[in-house]
């Protein structure tokens, strides 16, 4: 194991990172948390199956007395209709990773593919890829996306990362473009040139790996963003039309004066959780730089 | 062993290349084995074009490069590599700094070579000796934790390992320490010497130039203006702007004091697209000159001059 981790000293390097270890495990515990959820929801609502006979739990069904604070029957209480919100919540952050993972990394992959290319090769190849991608910039994307859809009849989570990871990527591929054009007249890459490396390697084993840290915060901030134009649209009432998200649980808290009801355990939890998940992710990447970047270390 | 024919590179500009720069204009020039030439200008002369130009880093827009008497896009890029080899300016950059330093002599042996393990790492180990370093001191670091003198001669061992026959430096010294540059300009000449190695030694640094080199070849915005064997290029230099350039080395003990026969300040009048291109700063300008072909005309005995007033042949 010692010897294995003095070979890959990055990995090392990632691992004694306090930022890394900490946003990670936040992020992990999440994870965790959508994935246990339901289960965990069940010990929650045991006395609920046991009235009702019911196996399968709704976030949707009417679950208890509607405004009850947090209390032991309903962990984080019940909204303006008796449903759940600890239900609600572990669902609505299921579908909400989901988006940012499908969209985010539809993007993060479209977008750095094209940005590769682009910028690794030049000339009318990179005309040609800069110009669409102009396009999809200037047309604005929640306009499009609001276009889509409203035009869909059914939408599923899938759907609508679907839709955010295909207009996401613009912004990505200009980035990664403009990084692969400088990194590409380095002189590490003429060397590699002249050892007859042939052009894709070059692009994955000498551009790609001085962006690894790049490429992960372009994912971060894909993710972020897909999570947050998932919300947008759920708040504005276009999100997916069966089951939850935190959007749509944001959406309804608010649009049954949650606030001004003085019930904070229904409009908090969701907004708490989509900052603080987007806030984890930025200080493992700040993390992730120290840990790649080899001047960035103290030996 | 390399031959240059009418090596011309232009710089396409704006949206489907219209207008252009003209980097290397119609160049030729030989470098023959265990021959070191030194390509001496001023930033922007087109230098380090040619030397990208023979690595195969660029195409060229017009003529021809031959190696070995053939043509060097005939090449296959595993074949000509093997042949031809480069040390960058920048040793700093000449490696990924993701990567310890010895994944430039991996990337040599999985590409070029394959060799078997153990007698390609022999091979490296006695390429580092060669050049003065010990192998323990190269193996397993990360460039930033080397010197720029050891980066430049790891390269070089690079080159050996590889058998290069022709090696294209292009100004590996400019970011050195001036104590280590004389060690690194040695192990070139020794590699000359003792290898029968071809360089082309690409620097803007006239000193250096006649230190290592076989013979010269002065270049201004893109055309050669003079070239010939080193001795006679710097003991009789014709061309204005060789003596220009020649005038310009600080001697150590005189305070330095431009002569006016010489320089000239630069007029407004910069780009002409006829005629001499040395015209607008040259001292000696004639009407004349505004006609010139730009053709090299020799002088004496492998001393060639592009000038209208040496009226040689």
């Amino acid at each position: 194991m010692r010897e294995w981790l003095k070979k890959h000293d990055t990995i090392y390097f990632m691992l004694t990172n306090k930022r890394f270890v900490g946003g990670m495990l936040f992020i992990l515990s999440l994870i965790l948390l959508s994935l246990i959820g339901p289960w965990l929801a069940r010990i929650e609502l045991g006395w609920y199956i046991e009235e009702a006979g019911k196996r399968a739990l709704d976030p949707t069904a009417n679950i208890g007395t509607p405004y009850s604070p947090p209390s032991p029957k309903n962990w984080l209480g019940t909204n303006s209709f008796g449903q759940d919100v600890f239900l609600q919540l572990v669902y609505g952050l299921r579908s909400s990773l989901l988006v940012g993972i499908i969209g985010g990394g539809l993007a993060t992959v479209v977008g750095l593919s094209i940005g590769f290319i682009s910028g690794y090769s030049g000339g009318m190849v990179d005309e040609t890829l800069m110009m669409l991608t102009n396009i999809m910039l200037v047309i604005p994307t929640m306009a499009v996306l609001i276009i889509i859809a409203a035009y869909l009849p059914y939408r599923g989570v899938l759907i609508e990362s679907l839709i955010i990871g295909l207009t996401g990527w613009p912004w990505t591929a200009r980035a990664v473009r403009s990084e692969t054009l400088s990194l590409k007249s380095r002189e590490f890459v003429h060397l590699a040139r002249i050892s007859a490396v042939r052009p894709l390697k070059i692009v994955f084993g000498e551009i790609a790996p001085n962006m690894l840290s790049y490429v992960f915060m372009v994912f971060i901030l894909q993710f972020g963003g897909s999570i947050l134009a998932a919300v947008g649209l759920d708040f504005i009432g276009l999100g997916p039309t069966r089951g939850t998200s935190l959007g749509i649980m944001l959406q309804q808290a608010v649009l049954w004066n949650a606030i001004q009801l003085g019930m904070w355990w229904w409009i908090i939890p969701p907004g708490a959780i989509i900052t603080a998940l987007i806030a984890a992710l930025y200080t493992v990447n700040t993390g992730l730089d120290e840990a790649f970047n080899p001047r960035l270390r103290e030996m | 062993m390399i031959k240059l024919e009418n090596l011309t590179k232009i710089y396409s500009l704006g949206i489907l290349g219209r207008g252009g720069i003209v980097a290397v204009d119609r160049v030729s020039f030989e470098i023959g084995n265990g021959e070191i030439v030194s390509l001496v200008g001023e930033s922007g002369s087109g230098k380090t074009t040619i030397g990208k130009l023979i690595l195969r880093l660029m195409k060229p827009t017009h003529g021809k490069i031959y190696f070995m008497g053939e043509e060097v896009s005939r090449y296959k890029p595993l074949d000509y590599y093997k042949g031809v080899q480069g040390v960058f300016q920048d040793p700093f950059s000449s490696f990924n700094p993701v990567y310890k330093v010895d994944r430039v002599f991996e990337n040599v042996n999985r590409y070029l070579l394959d060799l078997p393990k153990s007698e390609f790492w022999g091979k490296v180990e006695e390429s580092l000796k060669s050049v003065g370093l010990n192998p323990k001191d190269v193996f397993g670091k990360y460039p930033h934790q080397m010197s720029g003198g050891q980066l430049q001669r790891v390269l070089i061992a690079r080159a050996l390992v590889i058998g290069a026959k022709f090696l294209v430096a292009d100004e590996i010294i400019s970011m050195l320490d001036a104590s280590t540059r004389v060690d690194v300009l040695n192990i070139l000449g020794e590699l000359r010497d003792n290898m029968g190695l071809g360089i082309l030694f690409i620097t803007h640094d006239l000193s250096l130039g006649y230190y290592i080199s076989d013979s010269t070849v002065i270049m201004y915005r893109g055309s050669v203006v003079e070239m010939g064997d080193t001795e006679k290029v710097f003991k009789n230099p014709i061309h204005p702007y060789t003596k220009m350039l020649l005038e310009s080395v600080p001697t150590l003990d005189k305070r330095w004091k431009p002569s006016e026969e010489i320089f000239r300040v630069e007029s407004g009048e910069r780009f002409f697209t006829k005629g001499c291109k040395y015209y607008s700063r040259c001292p000696f300008r004639r009407k004349e000159c505004l006609s010139f072909d730009g053709k090299l005309r020799k002088v004496e005995k492998n001393h060639w001059v592009a000038c209208i007033l040496t009226g040689g042949d």
